[in-house]
């Protein structure tokens, strides 16, 4: 108990001042911006009252900075996974534990992750150990093709988790907003758009407001949707199915579209680079999983890419929750491909990119995340090489500037069975 | 596809049928090849007519080779012929003339990788309900029921995991709805019209069991036994001496009438069937080393044991394989505290360990799965060699399936089972530039008529592409 008590009272400590953003040096290591920019060897990344201030060549470590040699090592901006349910869930099959969706709600699109997203869930610490800072994070589907509104979050050790609340709304306009919607894409197509129009009729008066259809605060949770003032994210994987998407906006021109998902988004790359709709995309999906994903490939996103199409790399419904740490190798991946014949990958710096600067810009963050340019929140993990390599560990994370701790269960439970052997006493004395 | 596994078991209003990421979970057992009525019946049934394809004389120069057996020779030559492997050794090996000489300098080669846990064919992709034949979860003892039976030829898989993950061999389950799953079957990964022209000649059978929240949560949903991890091990208990008293018998004046649930039993009672147990923790583990043992069998392998370390002293000793993911947990409450390194500590107890994939994707690139646990491994301070970490993926399975005489490591004489990496296998940069199943190949990444399309894709987008 003693222990315990110390335990809380340090943590305690350290909720009470997450500005203890000191002024950081890192000199000497590879550093990456993470904007799709080469690396540059020997370079130093300055960080202060919780931000970037300088990262490169040339630049000057001021006095009062503490300094943390990197030599040999990598310093690159935070991951950032661009699609996830990091914080909704603990053990996927407890339900009590998992809040991912509410298959009992009579709401919709006005469920708010914010109020579920737990930073003190144990995924948070074991992906914040991994070198993923922000995260993407979605609700489900359960009732309706309308998931709720979606977060920005970051993966820190403290209290506060949300770094933007209702930064989206989610909508399943696929084979799960077939299902959603009562059986067919004609009953996902026709509810989105009676959705839309019902919360038309109730910002004209919202007093007055009585559907048959939906909730008075699922319509006002869709305003802004329909204004642009939040962005919309769409998950669809085939080829005809992210076409539709992309022609909602002929009926609703202000909306802001983010396909999510897309495995067939190769087949229309030029319809979805035109259209300026920007993508969150499965990196190594290649099965015909069901028949939307007939003709996915690995190399769906590079295709994308060479079209035009602003993308970056999201895990829907791929250990979305826990697994976050598969971004780096996922992304290492993607660079694999330009050494297969005719496949089409990412070149490093743009695979970098793709879990770092590209989802903060797509969320519309990249002036605040997702690189080292100075202003941006100080997201920061030092590696101990290459951070898409399979080999390479983790030895620092800053997030909004403060040094994180790097321990959780996972690490505590090696430690107690370095040795499985008990020994004078059970492992349970062992801590 | 954790939760798109979840996601489809809870709109189809039942629990967990089975493979795929969120409750999947196999084991097998294994056995040796003697045999046994029971085994010469089922020998007889469904033979292999598996044939090598054409093959050439090869030999691979220059290249960086991992025996699977836990060797690493540099500027290794490797000489295959007739489909079998000829010889492997260093630049001294002659090389025989009249052969196709391949200069693999920079690249590295290692035995066909090897999947001990795979649902290929038996759940495969497209993953809709009509495809989903992994568990026959109308009872909780069906050893009956033999996974070939359900396995779909067609499936696209297959072929991703030959072109992106160079397996060659590997071991098709039930799922983990029931106690006893059926039997397992080891396949060889050529693309076929039959299952019988890609069973793996000579391997012996495996038997699937599950322990833990599955079988639990299917029968138990149901009102029905078991619902308790004591009710689990009860209705275990009682069918293994239902299959001792079938044996008895057997070997009476009067042989009982054949049942195909006790030939599959007293063939893991002879021996002859290799168990695979689904089971994660540690002291459902050991619960069911203690039942093997009051019926005098052997668990060849434990699958999905993410607890395996916390009794690795215990698993060497009893010399009993783990079959683990590198770093899957959280998904349900029984794989609450894997860690990533799993493998690493019980390779530093002395246990076996085998890196499956239980997964239609990860089988694409079990390489670098067993490239994280080696990682994670080091990182903690315990030594383990790149090529130790192939035999998780080679030797190791091979071993736990009894084909060890047979594939799972470069040694004259094998099977010509072999990949060309065009980097080394345990970085993410690697992909396989060619695979040779028995000599033939199969694979190969600058020809694209030597890359196999399933049925189910011909005509349709995306035919043929590099995928």
């Amino acid at each position: 108990m003693k222990h315990l008590a110390t335990i809380l009272v340090s943590s305690l400590a350290l909720m009470a001042s997450p500005a203890a953003a000191e002024t950081v040096a890192i000199t000497g290591g590879k550093v990456v911006i993470g904007d799709g920019s080469a690396p540059m060897d020997a370079g130093t990344v300055v960080i202060s009252n919780g931000r970037v201030v300088a990262a490169g060549t040339n630049v000057t470590v001021p006095a009062n900075a503490r300094r943390i040699d990197a030599s040999g090592k990598w310093v690159t901006p935070g991951i950032f996974a661009g699609f996830s349910r990091i914080g909704l869930v603990e053990v996927g099959a407890v339900r009590s534990t998992n809040d991912t969706r509410a298959a009992d709600s009579v709401f919709s699109a006005a469920l708010d992750v914010q109020y579920a997203v737990n930073p003190f869930a144990a995924p948070v610490a074991v992906n914040r150990a991994a070198g993923v800072t922000r995260a993407v994070v979605s609700p489900g589907t359960s009732n309706s093709i309308f998931g709720g509104y979606g977060a920005i979050v970051d993966l820190g050790n403290d209290n506060d988790p949300i770094t933007k609340a209702r930064a989206f709304q989610f909508v399943e306009l696929g084979e799960t907003g077939h299902s959603r919607a009562g059986g067919s894409r004609a009953a996902a197509h026709i509810l989105f758009r009676a959705m839309l129009n019902e919360a038309r009729t109730y910002a004209r008066n919202p007093s007055l407001f009585d559907s048959d259809l939906m909730k008075a605060s699922d319509a006002k949770a869709l305003l802004p949707v329909i204004n642009g003032n939040i962005r919309l994210l769409v998950h669809v994987e085939s080829a005809n199915d992210i076409l539709k998407v992309l022609d909602l906006r002929k009926d609703f021109p202000s909306l802001k579209l983010v396909l999510v998902g897309a495995n067939e988004g190769w087949r229309v790359a030029n319809e979805i680079a035109a259209a300026k709709v920007p993508v969150l995309a499965s990196a190594l999906s290649d099965l015909p999983y069901s028949f939307e994903d007939l003709s996915a490939t690995q190399s769906n996103i590079g295709r994308m890419k060479r079209a035009g199409v602003n993308v970056a790399i999201g895990m829907i419904n791929d250990r979305d929750a826990h697994q976050l740490r598969y971004s780096m190798q996922y992304a290492g991946n993607l660079v694999a491909l330009n050494k297969v014949p005719r496949a089409t990958g990412l070149s490093w710096d743009e695979a970098f990119a793709a879990i770092s600067s590209k989802p903060a810009e797509i969320m519309g963050m990249g002036s605040q995340l997702g690189s080292l340019k100075a202003g941006r929140k100080g997201d920061v993990v030092i590696w101990t090489g290459d951070p898409l390599e399979l080999s390479t560990q983790v030895e620092s994370v800053f997030i909004d500037g403060v040094e994180q701790s790097l321990s959780n269960r996972q690490e505590r439970l090696r430690e107690r069975y370095r040795n499985p052997t008990p020994g004078a006493l059970p492992k349970a004395y062992d801590r | 596809m954790e939760w798109k596994g979840l996601l489809a078991v809870v709109a189809a209003g039942a629990l967990v049928t089975g493979c795929a990421a969120t409750a999947a979970e196999t084991e097998t057992a294994s056995a040796s090849s003697a045999s046994s009525s029971s085994e010469s019946s089922a020998k007889i049934a469904f033979p292999s007519t598996y044939k090598a394809y054409a093959s050439d004389n090869i030999v691979i120069t220059g290249a960086t080779i991992f025996d699977g057996e836990g060797q690493r020779i540099d500027n290794g030559v490797i000489f295959m012929s007739a489909g079998k492997i000829v010889s492997v050794g260093g630049p001294e090996t002659v090389i025989p003339t009249d052969s196709t000489i391949i200069d693999a300098t920079g690249k590295y080669v290692t035995p066909g990788i090897i999947d001990i846990h795979s649902h290929l064919g038996d759940y495969p992709t497209p993953s809709v309900a009509a495809h989903s034949d992994g568990n026959e979860a109308t009872s909780p003892v069906t050893p009956e029921v033999w996974a070939e039976h359900s396995v779909w030829p067609q499936d696209p898989g297959f072929s991703r995991a030959l072109a992106n993950g160079g397996i060659t061999s590997l071991q098709i389950l039930p799922g983990s709805a029931n106690l006893f799953g059926g039997r397992a079957v080891t396949l060889k990964n050529v693309p076929a019209r039959t299952v019988q022209a890609m069973k793996f000649p000579g391997a012996p059978y495996g038997m699937k069991m599950a322990c833990g929240e599955n079988p639990k949560r299917v029968y138990g949903g149901r009102n029905r036994k078991p619902s308790t991890r004591m009710g689990s091990l009860s209705l275990t208990r009682q069918t293994w001496i239902k299959a001792q008293d079938y044996r008895k018998k057997q070997r009476g004046a009067k042989p009982p009438k054949r049942d195909l649930a006790m030939e599959t039993l007293t063939g893991v009672l002879d021996g002859d069937i290799l168990v695979h147990n689904h089971c994660y923790r540690a002291d459902e583990l050991n619960q069911i080393i203690d039942m093997s043992k009051e019926f005098g069998y052997k668990v060849t392998a434990f699958h999905h044991a993410v607890e395996s370390y916390k009794i690795a002293d215990i698993l060497a000793k009893e010399e009993i394989c783990s079959a683990i993911w590198a770093d899957w947990w959280g998904f349900k409450m029984e794989a609450y505290d894997a860690i990533p390194e799993n493998a690493a500590l019980l390779q530093q107890a002395g246990a076996c360990v085998v890196i499956h994939s239980d997964d239609e994707n990860q089988i694409q690139r079990l390489n670098q799965e067993a490239s994280k646990a080696l990682a994670d491994g080091r990182a903690m301070g315990i030594e383990i060699s790149d090529a130790q970490a192939i035999q998780w993926i080679t030797y190791n399975p091979a071993k736990a399936m009894g084909i060890a005489d047979k594939t799972g490591s470069l040694k004259p004489g094998k099977m010509a089972d072999v990949v060309l990496w065009n980097d080394n296998p345990l970085s993410v940069y690697a992909r396989p530039e060619k695979v040779w199943i028995d000599g033939a190949m199969l694979y190969d990444a600058n020809d694209p008529a030597r890359r196999p399309v399933s049925d189910f894709e011909l005509g349709q987008p995306g035919e043929g592409d590099v995928k």
